[in-house]
């Protein structure tokens, strides 16, 4: 006779606090590896990042066998695989239909999708520092095996513009997780956006003379990857570029799916 | 309590939630009752804040329920159990239910216990879950907070007879300890059984609404006798309108001490007279449901 086990109904005794910020992101932290799928995606990116320093041990000649190597081989897979884990953070809870539960508990959804945000990025930034220790390490054994001198040729200011490339790639898929609301749509809008997108502005740009100067403030894959080469500064027309492509990418469809989540019917 | 006045939802032409008024008062279970698509679902997702009302407004202890700082702790929300993400395990959203409401963690083990999941289900994927242990496992989300308001969507859905009776008992015993429960079923006499309130809504309109004595005692009067017509003809007379049930006995929509007096004017011997109760309440639902159809269809 467990049934009427409940404590009766609760007396008010202290006063009832909101759900802090904090709370609500370390919760959606837990939403992103809680499930089999969600853990071997994360699990991937290690994975992916071990891989592919093993790579450039085995395959890159012994005086490329520097540290930029091994930063640019890891945060390839990288790249990929976090905008799919901040997309499936968002679209889940329409897909999965647990956002039923996760918007009652919640009922501002704003500070939901924040929350998602915080933990996405914090993931981004956690996985960008997991890939590139993964990679020094790859950089000491490598140049070890090979008996040539250990090169750390990447700057602070390189490794925060990968980081930072990261993230921005990761809030896209974020943004487009937010307008879209479905898995599939969005997985499929992502990669159409990440791979198909830049391969027909660059065949746009070769056939139209007029759009070749428009490309650099379109192409939103082509101004992330001034953050990604390792060396050259990232100058004033990049970061201009960058912010208008952002603009387009990343800002205008996360404010345009936040009025649609705050308005729309949950169901 | 749940206020809900006047809450009206349109999808373009469609009117689901027409002039809905009515409230769930503490220490008694309200039991919301109408066919499938009716509107109970989407009266319960506007009270919860998923779907925003065209107007109308809905108050819970007084406060809108996106104005209440920590939902969970004062309003347990089932609304559909299969709304659960498949990849987790049960133990996993009962833990994000409590860490989100911020409650110790031994809620989940004193919740898996009170809804009879074992350790093993526990930690199952919801997706291999039957229906009725996704049932189980959403009423233990709702009640992790220790509310003082339920609001459950169909919740004896999936339920087997002794979960559904175990549900009943564990309904009753919350409104007993001054909760409030509003409860939906679309079947007449699960409510019946444990409403102390009952809410009728046809169209997204309300037919009828009162305490569930009050409408048993609407629901009319049951009477045979051997001599059927002449004893119709006797109420008739006296400005009633008997309906002849094929089992040869009459019902009359009023008192039963009313259709005794007349029986016994008429002199008229009365072998079974009593209150319609339950049986009587079931044909004014299909009888109030049906008018509120007929009129859909008409207009």
């Amino acid at each position: 006779m467990t049934a009427i086990a409940v404590e009766g109904t609760r007396r008010q005794a202290a006063p009832i606090r909101s759900v802090p910020m904090s709370r609500l992101a370390g919760v959606e932290l837990r939403k992103m590896f809680d499930t089999r799928s969600g853990f071997w995606l994360m699990a991937s990116i290690a994975a992916t990042a071990v891989i592919a320093t093993g790579a450039v041990i085995l395959y890159a000649p012994d005086e490329e066998l520097t540290y930029a190597s091994f930063g640019s081989a890891v945060g390839f897979p990288t790249a990929v695989i976090l905008p799919m884990a901040a997309i499936l953070s968002v679209t889940s809870e329409w897909s999965q239909r647990s956002g039923l539960t996760t918007f009652t508990l919640v009922p501002h959804r704003g500070r939901v999708v924040l929350a998602k945000a915080v933990a996405a990025i914090g993931i981004g930034v956690a996985s960008m520092l997991l890939a590139m220790a993964i990679g020094a390490i790859g950089n000491v054994v490598g140049t070890a095996i090979t008996g040539t001198p250990t090169v750390w040729d990447v700057s602070l200011a390189d490794a925060a513009h990968i980081v930072l490339g990261n993230v921005l790639g990761l809030m896209g898929g974020f943004a487009i997780g937010v307008l879209l609301r479905s898995s599939a749509a969005a997985l499929v809008a992502y990669f159409v956006i990440s791979f198909v997108q830049p391969t027909l502005l660059m065949l746009l740009a070769s056939r139209q003379a007029g759009f070749q100067d428009l490309q650099p403030w379109v192409d939103v894959n082509a101004a992330q990857s001034a953050l990604f080469t390792i060396g050259s500064p990232v100058t004033g027309q990049e970061w201009a570029q960058l912010a208008v492509t952002e603009a387009v990418w990343l800002v205008l469809p996360l404010v345009v799916g936040l009025r649609l989540v705050l308005r729309s019917e949950i169901k | 309590m749940i206020t809900i006045h006047s809450l009206t939802k349109s999808y373009g032409a469609f009117t689901a939630v027409d002039d809905v008024t009515f409230s769930a008062r503490a220490g008694r279970v309200t039991g919301f009752l109408g066919p499938n698509g009716a509107g109970k679902s989407t009266t319960m997702r506007i009270i919860v804040g998923l779907t925003p009302a065209t107007s109308g407004h809905v108050s819970i202890a007084g406060r809108a329920f996106r104005d209440l700082p920590n939902p969970g702790l004062e309003v347990g929300v089932l609304l559909e159990a299969s709304a659960l993400h498949a990849g987790r395990t049960g133990r996993e959203i009962l833990t994000i239910a409590q860490r989100t409401m911020g409650l110790p963690g031994r809620r989940v083990d004193e919740m898996l216990d009170l809804v009879s999941l074992t350790g093993r289900e526990a930690h199952r994927r919801v997706r291999d879950y039957s229906l009725g242990m996704r049932q189980r496992l959403g009423i233990a989300t709702a009640l992790i907070g220790d509310p003082g308001v339920l609001v459950l969507d169909e919740p004896a859905n999936g339920l087997d007879p002794a979960g559904i009776r175990w549900m009943r008992d564990l309904l009753r015993g919350y409104a007993d300890g001054g909760g409030t429960v509003l409860l939906s079923s679309h079947l007449l006499h699960e409510i019946e059984i444990v409403a102390d309130d009952i809410v009728v809504i046809g169209e997204g309109r309300i037919v009828a609404q009162g305490t569930k004595d009050g409408l048993l005692r609407a629901a009319g009067t049951v009477v045979r006798a051997a001599r059927t017509t002449e004893l119709s003809r006797a109420l008739e007379a006296a400005g009633l309108a008997p309906t002849a049930h094929d089992d040869g006995a009459l019902r009359i929509e009023a008192s039963p001490e009313l259709v005794g007096k007349i029986a016994l004017a008429a002199g008229v011997a009365v072998t079974e007279l009593r209150a319609a109760g339950g049986a009587g309440l079931e044909e004014m639902f299909l009888e109030l449901t049906a008018e509120t159809q007929r009129e859909g269809a008409a207009a």
